[in-house]
Formats: structure tokens, C-alpha cells, sequence
């Protein structure tokens, strides 16, 4: 038997913390304003919470924020593996907990001090004797150990294949810091930036320049998934989950697939984007704005090959034809993104998302915004899911 | 060999790797390949993906490949490398791809398809692995 998950959950409630370098407070207080604040976003009560998923990478139990926050007995708790790939993991345990009945209210979380704590860019290293432990081991000793020159092997490649890839690396990252510029939760709120900027913006790995890389921030993120008959009482219009999937395509390894006969694409994100069609019965023409991880600036352009909005290698001209635009054809990442509201591992993804099916983004779009696809982190296994409004 | 002062983070060592980096403390760029259905593999893993066997062995590379994909790294600088740092995805010719240094190079002359050949390094530690270099 066959259960289509479509239809059956809803996003009530999201929120994010204030984002900053430098919280103060702990990675526990973080989650707990923000699943606090998401449970109070939905019109819900603490106590009506008996679910709860987040990254296997957070510091904080959930139990932990249970006791802080007042949320009584849990009935189903999971985490999600693979850094920034577990963010739209979280709303697909979270569906398939409330699908089921194994809970009826899940909160999703993600919270760090990821400036003044632990450092992504600090790259892996450590003395544990691990599968994933040996694996890195084939990088770390030639240098090979930041998120950045991972992905960069990739880029170059697609750079080779593709054409005017820095330009649209410049576009993505530029469209992006003007949302940010107008959204005063953004770290980069007012602060702008042109192309001599970035052309003059420090090298990192090539061919990335320091504005084509994500930031590192201190804060939380938080969204409540109930089934969309509960939400529809709730205090906002219930934005439904029509489609959500995970995928780790063949010959994987963790952000360093470098293996696969082409590397200058994404076969996790293919098979996601095929599943949650699938199950939506959407396709990418029905898909009206969209928030696509973007840990760094060419990572968006593969997403947009795997959700069909054009044909493999062609992203860079269907960016630089405006499409990511407020009067585009798919306004995208309307937060600022990771590249300039804030990292919280995509889960402040999440958050746009659904502000953008309700309308209530800081820079909601001109259109009528029905669907919204939201995607997880890529290079490692990772997924997607498509929001929108009741049919 | 080429000497240098590095101190780079060593690979952690376990059964299904040791084997590896003790053929290259020996000079020797090893593939690992199915003893059952000879298909050869890299980075090493315990199990052939296309037949499941767990019995190996190894062959001796050429050392000779091409340039795959590249990048260069300026920032971070992590204590015991040297930037810029050329980092190459070599396709070898036996057809298993390694990722590794490229060194005796300019960064702006890497290139795609650029013939390459392994030279092994020697760390002033004595720690030895596989870099590569242009070859002619």
C-alpha cells in the first residue's frame, strides 16, 4: 500500500530569534525562543506540542527545550543527519509523525552560535575513528577541508561545462543582499552592495569570492507542522505541505561525491524533485517563488536544473534573465538568504516559505504567491518540499 | 622526492584504510581492485558495489591522469599547507579518479584536461602521499 503524504500536514506556525555574530545566550536559550515563538505564531499552547525533530548536528535535546519551554509529553522525537541537507528533512519527519498519527503537533528546530560557537568555516578534523572519519581523511591531508572548497571542485566543472556562471554567481548574490537590504531581521539590512564590490571582494577558493559564501550566525529558527485539519482553525491560514522528499543518489559521499561520471550537477536533488512532483501532482510551472539553499552562490543554479525551471546548464541565464527578481519569474530567496539574512542551516528557509504563501514576506512578491518550493542543503544527501495554499 | 617543513593533518587510520597510506609510506600509488570481478575502485572501500565481494587486492597506478576539476585555495590558511594551494581531481588512467595537490604549477596554468603525473611527496615528518604535477 501507497500513502500519498500530500495534503495531509500544514505549516501553523514559524519563527526565527534575532539573528547576530554574537548571541550571548545559550544554543539552548536560542531553541527555546524559537520553538516558544513558533508554538505562539501558530495560536497554539506549549503543551499542545508532542512532537519534536531537528539536525543530528544541534546541540540542544529536545527534551531539554521541552522542560525550558513547558511542552509536556512527547510522543515522537527524531533527528535528521547530513548538516544543512536535514532542513526540509525536518518538515518530512515532521509530516510523516502527524500523517500517521504518531503525533498531531511537531515544532522543528534548528538553533546554533555558529560565530561565537563551533565555525563551519574551521573545516573537519578529529581524532574519531569513524566510516565518515576515514572519508575525510582522503581531503583533509592535501588542505581540502571547508564546505567552500568542497563545493568549489564543483563549480569549476560546471564553470567548464556552462556558460556566464560568474556573472549569475554575481546576480544571485547581489539579488539576494537587496532583499536583505529592505528586511530589517537581515544581518545585512541596508547594506547593499555593487559589482565592484564584489569583483574587489576578497578570494576564497576559485572562484569564489567572499560574497558568493554564506554567513555565519548565531540564532535560531523554528516551524510547527500539525495535520491541516487542525490547522485550519488555527490563528493563520494553514500553508499546506503538497509534496516533501529526501534523496542520497548513488555513489554518494558526504559533500565530496566527486566519483559520478558528472559532477557538475546534483542527483540527490533530481530524485527529491521528482518525488515531491509527484506526490503534489505539481510541476515547476505551478511553482511561483521559491527559497533554495544557498550555502554558496552557484549551488542555487544546479537546484534550479534539478526542479525543471530550465534545462541542465542553462540556469545561469535563466538567473541573469532576472527570473530571482521581485518581478521575476521566480523570486527567489526574498529573506536575503543564507548569503545575507542569516545561517540557520535553512530552517530561516523555511520560515520565508511560508511567509511567502501567506503574504507576508518583507519583500512578497507583486503575484499572487499559490506555491513556494523550499530546499535543503546539497553535497550531501538532501530534499525539498513544495508549500502552498489550500487547492 | 621533494622535501618540504609541512605539518599537515594526518589521516585518522582504520582497517579499511591503513593499507592505503602504508603502500604510499612505500612510494606506491595504489588502486584497490575486486578480486572477484577485477573492477577497481577509489577512495577504498571494504565491499565491490558491483558484485559485493569483500575479497581485494591492489594494483601499482602509472601515475598518469588528467585534470578533472580544480580549484584554488587562499582562504582559510590552516598551519602546514602552503597558499595558494592547487587542489586537482585527477582522472587516472586506469579510470578511478584521486583528489590531490598539483604542485610545480602557477594557479592561473591548471586547466581542464591538463595531463598530469603522480610525484610522491615526503614530508620533513617523513609522512608520504600522492601529489601530482604537469606532465610533458
Amino acid at each position: 500500500m501507497t500513502i500519498n503524504v500530500s495534503g495531509e500536514a500544514a505549516i501553523a506556525g514559524v519563527a526565527n530569534t534575532e539573528f547576530s555574530k554574537n548571541s550571548g545566550v545559550s544554543e539552548l536559550e536560542l531553541a527555546s525562543v524559537a520553538v516558544r515563538d513558533a508554538i505562539a505564531d501558530a495560536g497554539l499552547k506549549p503543551s499542545d506540542v508532542d512532537g519534536m525533530t531537528t539536525f543530528t548536528l544541534d546541540n540542544t535535546d529536545e527534551i531539554e527545550i521541552a522542560r525550558a519551554v513547558g511542552i509536556g509529553d512527547l510522543s515522537f522525537y527524531s533527528r535528521v543527519p547530513h548538516g544543512g541537507g536535514a532542513a526540509t528533512g525536518l518538515v518530512h519527519q515532521a509530516v510523516m509523525a502527524v500523517a500517521t498519527g504518531m503525533a498531531e503537533v511537531v515544532v522543528c528546530y534548528r538553533a546554533l552560535n555558529g560565530r561565537s560557537g563551533h565555525r563551519y568555516s574551521s573545516g573537519v578534523a578529529g581524532p574519531l575513528l569513524t566510516s565518515d572519519a576515514i572519508h575525510w581523511g582522503w581531503y583533509t591531508p592535501y588542505g581540502l577541508m571547508t564546505p567552500a572548497s568542497w563545493v568549489a571542485m564543483y563549480t569549476q566543472r560546471y564553470m567548464h561545462l556552462a556558460e556566464n556562471v560568474q556573472d549569475a554567481m554575481f546576480e544571485i548574490a547581489h539579488v539576494q543582499r537587496e532583499y536583505a537590504a529592505k528586511n530589517p531581521a537581515a544581518f545585512f539590512y541596508e547594506r547593499p552592495f555593487d559589482r565592484s564590490d564584489y569583483d574587489a571582494s576578497r578570494p576564497i577558493v576559485s572562484p569564489f569570492k567572499m560574497l558568493d559564501c554564506c554567513m555565519e550566525t548565531d540564532g535560531g529558527s523554528a516551524v510547527v507542522v500539525t495535520t491541516a485539519e487542525r490547522a485550519k482553525d488555527l490563528k493563520h491560514p494553514a500553508v499546506i505541505v503538497k509534496g516533501v522528499a529526501q534523496a542520497a543518489a548513488a555513489d554518494m559521499e558526504s559533500m565530496t561525491s566527486f566519483y559520478r561520471p558528472e559532477i557538475a550537477r546534483i542527483p540527490s536533488m533530481d530524485i527529491a524533485a521528482k518525488m515531491a512532483y509527484e506526490q503534489s501532482g505539481l510541476c515547476a510551472d505551478d511553482i511561483d517563488a521559491a527559497v533554495i539553499y544557498d550555502a554558496f552562490t552557484p549551488i542555487v543554479l544546479w537546484q534550479l536544473e534539478s526542479w525543471g525551471f530550465c534545462d541542465l546548464l542553462e540556469a545561469p541565464k535563466f538567473v541573469l534573465d532576472g527570473a530571482m527578481r521581485s518581478d521575476g519569474r521566480l523570486p527567489t530567496n526574498t529573506h536575503g538568504g543564507q548569503l545575507s539574512e542569516a545561517y540557520i542551516h535553512g530552517v530561516n528557509g523555511i520560515v520565508e516559505a511560508t511567509r511567502l504563501v501567506r503574504g507576508q514576506s518583507v519583500n512578497q512578491p507583486a503575484k499572487k504567491v499559490n506555491n513556494v518550493l523550499v530546499t535543503s542543503g546539497v553535497g550531501v544527501p538532501t530534499g525539498g518540499a513544495l508549500l502552498g495554499r489550500p487547492d | 622526492m621533494t622535501e618540504s617543513l609541512v605539518s599537515r593533518i594526518k589521516p585518522v587510520l582504520g582497517l579499511d584504510n591503513k593499507w592505503w597510506w602504508d603502500q604510499a609510506a612505500e612510494g606506491v600509488l595504489a588502486i584497490q581492485r575486486c578480486q572477484s570481478c577485477q573492477s577497481l575502485r577509489h577512495p577504498p572501500r571494504p565491499m565491490c558495489d558491483q558484485c559485493q565481494s569483500q575479497e581485494w587486492d591492489f594494483i601499482s597506478a602509472s601515475g598518469k591522469g588528467t585534470v578533472c576539476s580544480f580549484t584554488v585555495l587562499h582562504h582559510p590558511k590552516f598551519p602546514g599547507y602552503d597558499y595558494p594551494l592547487i587542489i586537482v581531481l585527477v582522472e587516472l588512467a586506469e579510470g578511478t579518479r584521486i583528489t590531490s595537490q598539483l604542485t610545480d604549477c602557477e594557479p592561473n596554468d591548471v586547466d581542464f584536461d591538463m595531463p598530469v603525473e603522480m610525484v610522491m611527496q615526503r614530508d620533513a615528518d617523513g609522512f608520504q602521499l600522492p601529489y601530482f604535477r604537469p606532465s610533458h
